[in-house]
């Protein structure tokens, strides 16, 4: 580790519901708290909608000067509980990681949730009372943004919503903050 | 299989090079055998070689590789392959 | 000022935009395809004014902007691998003659076998066409350097076209911040472009007639010459963008920890911001060493090397292969130092087919490169098929 305030987030998800779009909207409110050094990028490659993919995400007070992929995240959002199937989400967690899964299920209900600190969200539901939806579909990516500061001080719920609000104006935004509220209010924290 | 020594960009053919595609399927094909005339439309069209075509040219469709685009359900003139989203696992 | 998170492309199209070219003509090619997108939304929104030429190929997008430039124009245009390749005979062109044009290029493999990720075999392969070459390693400097290069492109002593080459998707497609000048801080750094000759019904001139063997002679001699100046031009403009902006991120080499290095790694673009952190922890285990990231390949910085070698022994990354010979990096610099010094020089190819170099690689890179007491006469392939 080249510094001591880096965060690492891994993003899981499947190609089409918006990691890249979710990492990118983090970096963009850490900047708002006081963050100088940010990135955000994809899993370098042909995007593939429905194939697992990778988003990335670095937030650390000072300039980066990592240009590699991330290895070892300090935190896992995991966007699509059924990626979990195919990919091993954990692999890399630090040993005092984080994981906040978009789920109906309890952080106890994870038996990793002994050694990791778990934390989960049932964002799909959040995105369909909100009607944030593409064709039909839930779109969780802004929903389960809504959860991550209460896993990363970093970033701050007022510095989302207000990304958020210069992402999408008008309702579209409004529904999207609320349901980064939503989100903030009902993730369960495994302490 | 014939294999070459030269150490170039040669691509050999094998079932499922990128592992189950069918993983990423959100829309799943669904064929109703009674309806299906045999065209072979769909085993023609589809991107993916994920019909099979029997010796009585009947169908079926494999669905360790099926990516799920549709594209045999849009070519069936007889609609006997509907697209049904894929159930979710609890 | 105002920082602006985005991709590398979609800074530089902003750049782009902000010096404003009369004339930008390009074809999209991943993964410069956001670049070109980015100034078509310029376009759209009435952000950018100038002449936007869509074309039927890199070849044509070159002979483009050579027309455009040729009348007077400032032109952009961006491409990337085999883009870039399908230019080559037109690059020649804009700098024989003396065509101040800037491109962006996405630093990606050569095929086949087909790989969009990045190395730098494609602008390698353009070393000899009289352009001058930098490589960035991050967006706030692809952004700072493309306003900087149409400044250097089109000073008199210089008129060569300039590229600014940066990592496939590792800079083209990763957000990063960067802070944005406003347009009249742009204009005031980068007044409008004056050309040196041009195309013009009042003052006619033909351009491209069949000369002599002695006077081509002088077509190439004075761009060798516009080379040699713009070594001391691209420090001064630098020096300029710092002072009126804040910000330098070297000239022709960047220079990290090396006042005191008694060892010095050499490497260029993403691997080069990488290696800063490298170093950062190689110095914490007591180890001497600095970084000199190279910015600039051509006109290639001679003398700097010789100073780096005279105090360190010299480690050099090449993510570009001269098949037959070394790394092009390699290769130079111990031309350079050819008769001035016997350093021990060792060099390591990596990253190939945008294979990831983390800072931990480099890190045992670097000791092994101190570890080992024999001079090499040849690279080492590093992570090769899975090794060390």
């Amino acid at each position: 580790m080249s510094q001591t305030d880096l965060v690492e987030i891994v993003i899981h998800g499947r190609g089409g519901q918006g990691s890249v779009t979710a990492a990118n909207l983090l970096v963009s409110a850490a900047l708002k708290d006081g963050n100088k050094g940010l990135q955000a990028f994809p899993i370098f490659g042909a995007e593939r909608r429905g194939a697992p993919v990778r988003a990335f995400a670095r937030i650390s007070e000072n300039e980066i000067h990592l240009r590699s992929e991330i290895y070892s995240p300090d935190i896992v959002i995991v966007q699509d509980e059924s990626i979990m199937d195919l990919v091993d989400v954990l692999k890399g967690l630090k040993d005092d990681g984080k994981i906040l899964i978009n789920t109906r299920k309890s952080p106890k209900d994870f038996p990793f949730s002994k050694k990791y600190n778990v934390a989960t969200v049932d964002a799909t539901s959040i995105a369909l009372k909100y009607d944030i939806t593409v064709g039909g579909i839930p779109v969780v990516n802004t929903p389960i943004l809504g959860a991550v500061p209460k896993i990363l001080s970093k970033v701050t719920l007022p510095s989302i919503q207000k990304t958020v609000m210069e992402k999408w104006k008008g309702t579209a935004g409004e529904k999207n903050v609320k349901a980064t509220q939503e989100a903030f209010d009902t993730v369960e924290v495994d302490t | 299989m014939k294999k070459y020594k030269v150490i170039t960009s040669l691509s050999y053919p094998q079932e499922g090079a990128m592992g189950k595609t069918g993983s990423w399927r959100v829309f799943r094909p669904v064929l109703d055998v009674s309806k299906c005339v045999k065209c072979l439309r769909c085993w023609i069209f589809c991107p993916e070689g994920s019909i099979k075509r029997n010796k009585d040219n009947s169908v079926e469709i494999n669905y360790d590789y099926c990516k799920g685009c549709g594209v045999c359900s849009n070519v069936c003139k007889v609609k006997a392959i509907t697209m049904d989203r894929e159930a979710k696992k609890e | 000022m105002t920082i602006m998170i985005d991709t590398g492309n979609y800074i530089a199209a902003k750049a782009a935009v902000m010096a404003r070219p009369q004339v930008v003509a390009a074809y999209p090619i991943t993964p410069q395809t956001t670049l070109v997108e980015g100034i078509a939304n310029y376009v759209a929104n009435g952000e950018y004014k100038g002449e936007y030429i869509c074309v039927e190929s890199e070849h044509s997008a070159m002979a483009a902007c050579i027309g455009a430039s040729e009348t007077g124009s400032r032109t952009f245009t961006a491409t990337s691998s085999h883009g870039l390749l399908l230019m080559h005979e037109m690059l020649h062109w804009a700098s024989l003659a003396r065509l101040p044009i800037v491109m962006c290029n996405i630093n990606r493999v050569i095929g086949p076998g087909w790989n969009i990720w990045t190395d730098e075999n494609d602008s390698i392969a353009q070393r000899d066409t009289g352009w001058i070459q930098f490589y960035c390693s991050s967006n706030q400097e692809i952004f700072d350097t493309i306003i900087q290069s149409f400044k250097i492109a089109e000073h008199e002593k210089i008129v060569l076209p300039v590229m600014i080459n940066y990592n496939a998707f590792i800079l083209s497609h990763t957000s990063m911040p960067a802070d944005i000048p406003t347009q009249k801080e742009i204009d005031d750094f980068l007044p409008p472009f004056k050309p040196h000759w041009k195309l013009d019904v009042n003052n006619p001139v033909t351009h491209g007639n069949i000369i002599g063997t002695a006077y081509y002679e002088h077509i190439r001699k004075g761009m060798q010459d516009a080379q040699d100046h713009a070594k001391k031009i691209i420090k001064d403009v630098a020096k300029e963008w710092e002072r009126q902006f804040g910000r330098h991120h070297g000239d022709l080499i960047e220079y990290y920890h090396c006042d005191d290095a008694e060892y010095i790694l050499i490497s260029t673009g993403a691997i080069g911001a990488e290696s800063k952190a490298a170093i950062n922890n190689l110095r914490k285990e007591g180890i001497k060493i600095g970084l000199a990231r190279l910015r600039v390949f051509r006109p290639f910085p001679e003398e700097e090397i010789r100073k780096l070698a005279k105090q360190s022994e010299l480690i050099v990354i090449d993510r570009n292969i001269s098949i037959g010979s070394n790394g092009a990096f390699y290769n130079e610099i111990k031309s350079a130092l050819y008769g001035v010094s016997d350093t021990k020089v060792t060099g390591f190819i990596a990253g190939l087919g945008g294979k990831d170099v983390p800072y931990h690689d480099i890190e045992t890179m670097c000791k092994k490169a101190i570890k080992s007491k024999k001079v090499n006469n040849s690279q080492i392939w590093f992570g090769f098929d899975g090794g060390e």
